[in-house]
């Protein structure tokens, strides 16, 4: 069996979140080239600062200045950096105990080689030019003895930015599959499960209802049934209709489960369930492995399906 | 309180890379098949359905849901989920037997870590404020913990190539592994550093797999199985997710979950130790002596599905119980950076 159709899929979200008053205070205090800790109950500086005592859960309040150079206490090396790490060329994840602080900060350091790198070196911040106030206004910590540079002014900030993109190969199922390959060539590809004979559209990888694979492939031909719809008369960014159309599920002839689809052809006053309807496929050359290949459906001018015929499948 | 115990366990093989959707489902119908089946019952015996999962790993939305598909949930069936290693799916499913609302459960893990990246996926479960933003990734994380275990005198690059070792050695009779064999840790340390001072054996490899639990109270297990793992002791811990605040050489939520579970005489354990290292520091922090079989079946660094692997240490070990080579196991799991959260589950069979 060749390997189910598979496709780079690419999430992507900018995670915009609110600080408060203990991160709020940390990352302005960072577009100004400062870094603040915070006094834990046992005497501790936690950097960075925590919201809430780690050991007896307290609020903390008591904000404590310390420099922006440090020590290493533990390292690792990334010989291959991936996306979005803060430096593109080989460097140490460490944990730096900056001078004034009882805890360790998580950053990278920018040593060269490996060789460079070692538990108890002398480290100081990297500042980036344009500070926006977050954890990135550290480009990265360097090797050095010398003070980083000087605090400078700037305004607090209340919410930070993080995007996030993540990259992934998703993989058709083995019966969503002959469905995908089927529409390229404009055929209806359903699958029937061998223990209820229900017949899905498109099919799953497993029937619902008996938890078992689906092994029977079935043709449909492209002509069904209202079963339900609704007038869409609401504008939404993105949409490729001017509003009042009409979005309706599609009962194939033969099928279980009701898809929903765009019917056009018909003033939306006029769409009844059991409507009958066929399918107004795209130029040949538009084809690929989607449902979009049908643009829309229409009616078929065929009567309408009697309500026995499709009330199991509402 | 009632008498519960694990009455049966199933797992997919591990295998770097499986043709499945990573909502499960492929993976999921066999072992499902394969655990009821061997215990005489069908989907409609079971009272609670309880899965652990992750959206992140699958890249896309509410995959736990496209999952119960697998099932064939109807007539509706009592279900829940966890976005963590099943094995707190089944801690969940622990307490519902407890309480007494039903006499059987099954849960499930399942991860398709194949799909997107895993090291860069695993920054998701960082602090999303200070951390994630500079997305180290799983590997660079565990070096640090590792060279601090290391430059502490608690364990060497020796030590750590031993247990890779080891846990292929004793691999080698589980047909299911993803990585086995009888390697040497001399020809192991001569391999290039992946995250100095991480080799590539030091790493838990990418896996695609899943596992299932079935759990059963009183006259129920003795009905359905011979010699049933009875849960003498079952505990979670956590640590502050802040791990600059902790001492990363040991972990105390695992200390703390050992003792309350009732980890002192145990003769196996079944660690979810993703790292080497984490290996020996989860044996010193749940006072495992040298008589005490760690991972018989080669632990997850033998092969490593993602939200499953927790529940099939527990599975592992109760197995064990099950086939009477074992007396009285422990079964741990693990979640969070750096062993954060931590799992014990200790069962002991009774004549």
């Amino acid at each position: 069996m060749t390997r189910p159709l598979s496709a780079p899929l690419d999430v992507g979200f900018d995670y915009t979140r609110s600080l408060g008053p203990t991160l709020g205070r940390f990352l302005s205090d960072l577009r100004r080239r400062k870094v603040t800790g915070i006094r834990g109950s046992d005497g501790r500086v936690h950097v960075p600062p925590l919201e809430y005592d780690p050991v007896t859960a307290e609020r903390l309040h008591e904000f404590v200045d310390v420099a922006a150079t440090g020590v290493v206490r533990g390292w690792s090396w990334i010989p291959e950096p991936l996306e979005g790490q803060p430096l593109d060329r080989p460097f140490a994840w460490a944990l730096i105990q900056l001078d004034g602080a009882d805890t360790s900060l998580l950053h990278a350091v920018d040593a060269g080689s490996p060789e460079q790198m070692g538990t108890g070196a002398r480290v100081r911040a990297r500042w980036r030019g344009e500070r926006v106030g977050a954890i990135t206004d550290i480009e990265c910590f360097e090797l050095s003895d010398e003070p980083a540079e000087e605090p400078t002014e700037a305004d607090d900030v209340t919410m930070v930015t993080t995007p996030v993109n993540l990259h992934y190969t998703h993989s058709a199922s083995p019966t969503e599959d002959p469905f995908l390959r089927g529409l390229m060539e404009g055929r209806l590809i359903a699958q029937r499960c061998p223990s209820c004979e229900k017949v899905y559209f498109p099919p799953r990888p497993a029937c619902p209802t008996d938890g078992v694979p689906t092994t029977d492939q079935v043709e449909l031909a492209d002509r069904g049934t209202i079963t339900t719809f609704c007038v869409v008369n609401v504008p939404f960014l993105g949409q490729r209709i001017p509003p009042p159309y009409v979005s309706a599920y599609v009962l194939l002839d033969g099928a279980d489960i009701p898809f929903l689809h765009l019917l056009l052809g018909v003033a939306p006053e006029d769409v009844r369930m059991g409507m009958r309807v066929e399918a107004v496929w795209k130029p040949r050359e538009e084809w690929g492995p989607t449902m979009q290949n049908i643009d829309h459906f229409k009616p078929s001018g065929e009567p309408d399906a009697p309500f026995d015929s499709y009330s199991q499948h509402l | 309180m009632r008498d519960i115990a694990v009455v049966g366990f199933a797992q997919t093989p591990c295998v770097r890379e499986t043709d499945g959707t990573t909502n499960g489902v492929e993976m999921l119908v066999p072992i499902f098949h394969e655990v009821l089946g061997g215990l005489g019952l069908t989907k409609t015996d079971i009272g609670f359905w309880c899965s652990g999962s992750s959206d992140y790993l699958a890249g896309r939305a509410f995959s736990f849901v496209s999952a119960v598909d697998a099932i064939g949930a109807f007539p509706p069936i009592a279900e829940s989920h966890v976005e963590m290693d099943a094995a707190w799916a089944l801690y969940e499913a622990w307490v519902k037997l407890l309480c007494g609302e039903v006499d059987t459960a099954l849960v499930y893990g399942f991860g398709k870590s194949s799909a997107g990246q895993l090291r860069r996926v695993m920054a998701m479960q960082l602090d999303p404020y200070l951390v994630t933003p500079l997305w180290p990734d799983s590997l660079g994380l565990a070096g640090i913990q590792a060279r601090m275990g290391i430059e502490n005198g608690l364990w060497d690059e020796r030590a750590m190539a031993a247990v890779a070792a080891q846990s292929r050695q004793h691999a080698l009779s589980n047909p299911l592994a993803q990585l086995s064999g009888e390697v040497d840790a001399d020809e192991l340390l001569a391999l290039p550093y992946v995250a100095d001072p991480l080799r590539r054996h030091d790493c838990a490899p990418i896996t695609d797999g899943a596992a299932t639990i079935v759990l059963a109270a009183g006259d129920k297990a003795r009905e359905l199985c011979e010699r049933p793992a009875w849960i003498t002791g079952f505990e979670h811990r956590v640590d502050s997710p802040s791990f600059g605040t902790r001492d990363l050489t040991t972990s105390p939520s695992a200390v703390a979950a050992g003792k309350a579970a009732g980890a002192d005489g145990v003769e196996l354990a079944e660690l979810h130790a993703p790292f080497t290292h984490q290996e020996i520091l989860l044996r010193q922090a749940l006072g495992l002596g040298d008589d005490v079989t760690v991972n018989p079946s080669g632990g997850v660094l033998a092969g490593n599905p993602m939200f499953a692997a927790g529940l099939a240490r527990i599975g592992e070990a109760a197995r064990r119980i099950h086939d009477g080579t074992a007396q009285k196991v422990l079964g741990h799991a693990t979640s969070g950076p750096l062993l954060q959260q931590n799992l014990v589950c200790v069962m002991e069979g009774r004549e």
